[in-house]
């Protein structure tokens, strides 16, 4: 079986998806998503010339809301579900560099 | 319609030969809707901390986002107004992780924008091109603790949510600015524009209007962009003027000094007057982008793009060029651009319709009439106290007081009436004929240095003449007298 | 037998049974195997006595108390209840309690129906058995020793055991169907948009569908029509009521055509396969017509929905990062916190799919894999289309076999699966399809057949559905 997915690309990959995987399970895991990735090249069978993709099941266009103020939620209550909160707003540690 | 690169007189002399600046600005823009782009939570300003968030504000688990009519509405206006193509359009989810954004994705138009391929034109004539205006979500707002309030050195952040999900248009200019001039141009104008359509109240301080400029320079002459930093925390006009300026030069003594501009994020610094490296883009991000599957596809429809054009405003440029075309003068005068910033141009277009003097309604609405309700004033009263001027009933001087007057009045005075009752009766012509010939007779030495061809002259002359009419004379009207004694009348 | 919902609903609204009553009844059945079982994560003992009595100050006051009146539902636990814990059956929401009702759940409250309990499901409704749960996996009441199916197991489990007439699932691939048939139940998942998701946790939100379980067809009709029909909350809700479906069962078949799906012959266990031939004798005795259809594409469904779910799961998933809600693991900094908080909140199965989510979308492998599999999902709808040229509904097993042994499957997440081939290309597709309950196999265990139909096309796959139940009397 030919290797789909290295160990720097599987590393980059729990990284972009914000899993801090201890080395094991992150090799398991690789070799996992080599097998599936291997079994899911079946596809490449397939003539997809020119095919549309498809991302929705039943096709709908502007669907609209009336700008129209409704209902909120109480902070109490919101707030009382966070891990930390401080002054009425969601605290964090520090964060470790500005958004993109 | 692309616009052209325009040729600028900002130029950058290097030691190794003069350098052009190139500048795009990207534009957030907040729309002035009453609600989110996703959900029902109130869209305002300045509310006690996440106090304007629901469901789909918070991104909770089961929330689903159904996009706000008017939001759609409103970035029309402005691709209208941007001169932009209004198309179909759909929606993507950028991915990535910070806490500021509740479902560590941003709902934002990707490569189906809803507005494309438009042009803005500056007060100075140029058109710079705009690539695309499309709607997306903003995020909440992080309150750095400790560290001065800045997001290096900081204990911990707390996160406000109210702002999340507010509607944005992200306005994307093409690289066609050339001056730092030109691009705070470009900005107060896109402003006007926003205010004219009533899309955003656009205010960079509050941050409802949100500018990042993308910099970089080339050797005059070159055809290939350098590469560029965008340049963040711009937050007012004065700012993106002076961060584009020093960018600039930073990248041509890099440049010239052997080192080369490396493509990255950087942060005005207003206190050191210096741009910053915020982050690098040299491991690109990876965003993931694919078509938010909670949302469809937007097609307005010619009916309803139709019927937003149908019920656009006057767009400050199309208010420049009717003023110009009434008063008679160049659309690109500044005196022109002035009037319409301030929003008098309804009022002098219509005093010169009513039949005042074009040259002198201009004049007063560029400098005698930024104050407090001049946009009262009733445009035939306007109208009547420039003829009175003309007609020399009235001096420049006071005209004006008349003119406060009857700003002060409520706009709705008859000028002739406040001149009376502030004395400035009117001198007539044989009157005033009378004192020039008095004051040629009482200063002789200077009628003869007059006649002799010295203009400086007759300054002596009409001050003697004002002197003696207590300032009631109109200067111009002297002038004309003694120059019609001169030539023999 | 026991009663059926709408023999119960019909009991309470006539005021010869009460709703407390109904409800005492179904706790009494919890209380006596849900150790057992673990079909439940919470078992709503005291909200359900006082919704009963709500119902029945309601019979006593002469008001109408709803179609559903003290029926009892359970509810999976990936639909957000008010000031109720909804887990996902996830250490990563343990303890979250949502600030709003799902719309079905609204919809259940304003037809009488009392919510009995959460039920337990595969972590964030990813896997084929209950195994995958946080909390410790469902029993299939018909042999303990076995999964009941999944991701709804504890639906499917709780409606077989008696535990409650009526539940509500979710199906991305198969969730609803393949539980309904390895516990012998009735399973539905609607047209894709038929019933609103707004309150439900995506899993992956253009395939995730809510659906109904129950022990007869009738009785999941009559939960579709409650909880179906427009909702303004989703923007992917169809337009208009959901069409009448109870009226219409006794409709029969006869005329109706009906193809056997080819494809869906391979790989599937040869008692489960002769249940299927039964089902086509007993279609064919009533009027309908059979025969073959191919359609080719769906031998590539299992490919097309292993990149797009995980895609989508991928960034659905990515808000759980210890900021708002749920778990936080502490770090010295946001992003650490978040990767630490994600690493220990989520299982492996979990990660795995995010994992395969974030790396068929990621740059330079988006064409090769999430674009692809976009395409190959049109292929299968045109496949399905053409199918549908020449047949009102389709016919194949539910799941390729009985229900299986705990820890038959973890070991390899492929073979895992496999279990959901039957039942991937509707979700796909967006079709509606159901697992009706069809005898049992060599083992004595349940087996269910799927009836597919297209888009909308809920009411003849009823009708289909009520001459099989008739059959099988
Ligand atoms: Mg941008
Ligand atoms: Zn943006």
């Amino acid at each position: 079986m030919t290797e789909r997915i290295s160990a720097a690309a599987a590393a980059h990959v729990a990284k972009l998806a914000r899993l801090q995987l201890a080395p094991s399970e992150l090799a398991q895991v690789t070799s996992q998503l080599d097998a599936m990735l291997d079994h899911f090249h079946d596809i490449d069978a397939l003539d997809l010339d020119g095919i549309e993709p498809m991302t929705q099941p039943y096709p709908l266009v502007n669907v609209l809301r009336d700008d129209v103020v409704g209902p909120v939620l109480d902070r109490v209550e919101v707030l009382a579900e966070a891990p930390s909160a401080v002054d009425h707003r969601f605290g964090v540690p520090p964060i470790p560099g500005e958004a993109p | 319609m692309n616009a052209v690169d325009t040729h600028s007189d900002y130029l950058i002399e290097g030691r190794t030969g003069t350098w052009e600046l190139v500048v795009g600005l990207e534009v957030h823009v907040e729309l002035a809707t009453a609600t989110k782009l996703f959900s029902g939570a109130p869209n305002h300003f300045g509310d006690e901390p996440n106090t304007n968030i629901d469901p789909v504000t918070l991104g909770l688990p089961g929330s689903l986002p159904v996009l706000n009519r008017q939001a759609v509405e409103l970035a029309i206006r402005i691709g209208l107004a941007l001169n932009c193509e209004i198309r179909p359009s759909t929606f993507h989810r950028k991915n990535y992780f910070y806490p500021d954004m509740p479902k560590d994705y941003q709902v934002s138009q990707y490569d189906q924008p809803i507005c494309s391929d438009g042009w803005l034109e500056l007060p100075s004539g140029t058109r710079i091109g705009v690539e695309r205006a499309h709607l997306e979500e903003d995020t909440g707002k992080s309150t750095h603790q400790g560290g001065d309030g800045r997001i290096h050195g900081s204990v911990g952040s707390l996160i406000d949510y109210n702002r999340a999900g507010v509607p944005l248009v992200e306005i994307v200019g093409r690289p066609h600015l050339r001056s730092p001039d030109d691009a705070r141009s470009y900005v107060l104008e896109l402003r006007a524009i926003l205010l004219a359509v009533e899309a955003s109240d656009a205010k960079m301080e509050e941050g409802s209007m949100r500018v990042d400029a993308n910099v970089s320079v080339r050797r005059v002459g070159d055809t290939e962009l350098g590469k560029r930093c965008e340049i963040k925390n711009l937050n007012s006009v004065r700012s993106l003027g002076r961060a584009i300026d020093y960018e600039a030069h930073r990248q041509v003594d890099l440049i010239e000094a052997g080192e080369r501009v490396r493509q990255e994020t950087r942060h005005w610094d207003e206190g050191d007057g210096r741009t910053h490296t915020l982050r690098s883009k040299e491991d690109a991000d990876d965003y993931r982008y694919f078509l938010e599957p909670d949302l469809v596809p937007l097609d307005p429809g010619a009916e309803w793009i139709e019927a937003v054009r149908a019920a656009m405003p006057l767009l400050p440029r199309e208010r420049r060029s009717r003023l110009a075309t009434a008063a008679g003068v160049e659309v690109t005068s500044p005196a022109v651009a002035i009037v319409v910033e301030r929003g008098l141009d309804d009022l002098a277009v219509a005093a010169i319709e009513a039949g005042g003097d074009a040259g002198r309604v201009l004049v007063h609405a560029e400098h005698n009439l930024a104050v407090e309700g001049a946009e009262a004033l009733r445009p035939a009263a306007l109208a009547g106290l420039t003829r009175l001027e003309v007609g020399g009933q009235l001096t420049a001087t006071q005209a004006k007081a008349v003119l406060t007057d009857l700003v002060t009045g409520g706009g709705d005075g008859d000028p002739a009436a406040i001149a009376a009752a502030k004395g400035f009766e009117a001198m007539d012509a044989s009157a005033l004929a009378t004192m020039v010939d008095e004051a040629i007779a009482a200063q002789a030495g200077a009628w003869a240095k007059y006649l002799a061809g010295d203009e400086k002259a007759a300054g002596a002359l009409v001050g003697s003449v004002m002197k003696a009419t207590k300032g009631k004379a109109d200067g111009k009207a002297v002038t004309a007298l003694l120059q019609a004694r001169r030539a023999g009348g | 037998m026991t009663a059926t919902a709408l023999q119960l609903a019909a009991a309470v609204r006539e005021g010869r049974r009460t709703a407390l009553d109904v409800v005492e009844e179904h706790l009494d059945r919890i209380a006596a195997r849900e150790g057992e079982l673990h079909a439940f994560n919470l078992v709503l003992v005291d909200q359900a006595r006082a919704a009963a009595l709500a119902v029945d100050e309601k019979v006593a006051a002469g008001v109408d108390p709803g179609p559903l009146a003290g029926v009892p539902v359970a509810l999976k636990d990936n639909l957000c209840t008010r000031g109720i814990a909804t887990t996902c059956s996830s250490r990563i929401l343990d303890g979250w309690h949502p600030p709003y009702d799902a719309t079905v759940v609204q919809r259940l409250a304003a037809a009488g129906a009392v919510v009995i309990g959460k039920t337990n499901l595969d972590e964030f409704a990813m896997g084929s058995s209950t195994e995958n749960s946080a909390f410790g996996p469902t029993r299939n009441p018909h042999d303990p020793t076995r999964v009941p199916g999944g991701s709804s197991g504890g639906s499917a489990a709780a409606v077989a055991a008696g535990f409650a007439p009526l539940a509500l699932g979710s199906d991305t691939g198969g969730s609803i169907r393949q539980p309904a048939a390895l516990c012998g139940v009735v399973g539905v998942k609607p047209t894709y948009g038929a019933v609103s998701r707004y309150g439900l946790i995506a899993f992956a939100s253009s395939l995730d569908q809510i659906g109904p379980f129950a022990a007869t067809v009738a009785d999941a009709a009559a939960l579709l029509e409650v909880i179906g029909g427009h909702d303004a909350r989703d923007s992917t809700s169809i337009p208009g009521p959901m069409a009448p479906i109870s009226a219409r069962l006794g409709d029969g078949v006869e005329g109706l055509r009906v193809g056997v799906i080819a494809e869906l012959r391979e790989g599937i266990a040869p008692d489960v396969l002769a249940r299927v031939d039964a089902a086509v004798v007993a279609l064919t005795k009533a009027g309908a017509i059979v025969d073959e259809v191919h359609i080719p594409a769906v031998t590539y469904g299992l490919t097309a929905y292993y990149l797009i779910a995980p895609a989508e799961a991928s960034s659905n998933l990515a808000r759980y990062d210890g900021v708002r809600y749920g778990l936080r693991v502490d770090a010295p900094d946001t992003e650490q916190m978040m990767a630490a908080t994600r690493a220990a909140g989520f299982g492996p199965e979990v990660k795995r799919r995010i994992m395969l989510g974030v790396y068929a979308l990621s740059a330079g492998y988006y064409d090769a894999y999430y674009g692809k599999a976009l395409k190959v999902r049109r292929l299968m709808a045109q496949d399905f289309d053409a199918a549908y040229q020449r047949f009102d509904l389709l016919l194949s097993p539910t799941a390729p076999t009985t229900a299986f042994r705990l820890g038959d499957k973890t070991a390899d997440p492929l073979t895992m699966y496999l279990s959901d081939v039957c039942t991937i290309p509707s979700n796909l597709v967006g079709h509606p399809a159901m697992s009706v309950p069809f005898g049992v196999g060599t083992d004595g265990l349940p087996v269910g057949v799927q009836l597919l139909a297209p888009t909308l096309g809920e009411v003849t796959m009823f009708r289909a559905a009520a001459v099989l139940e008739e059959a099988m009397r």
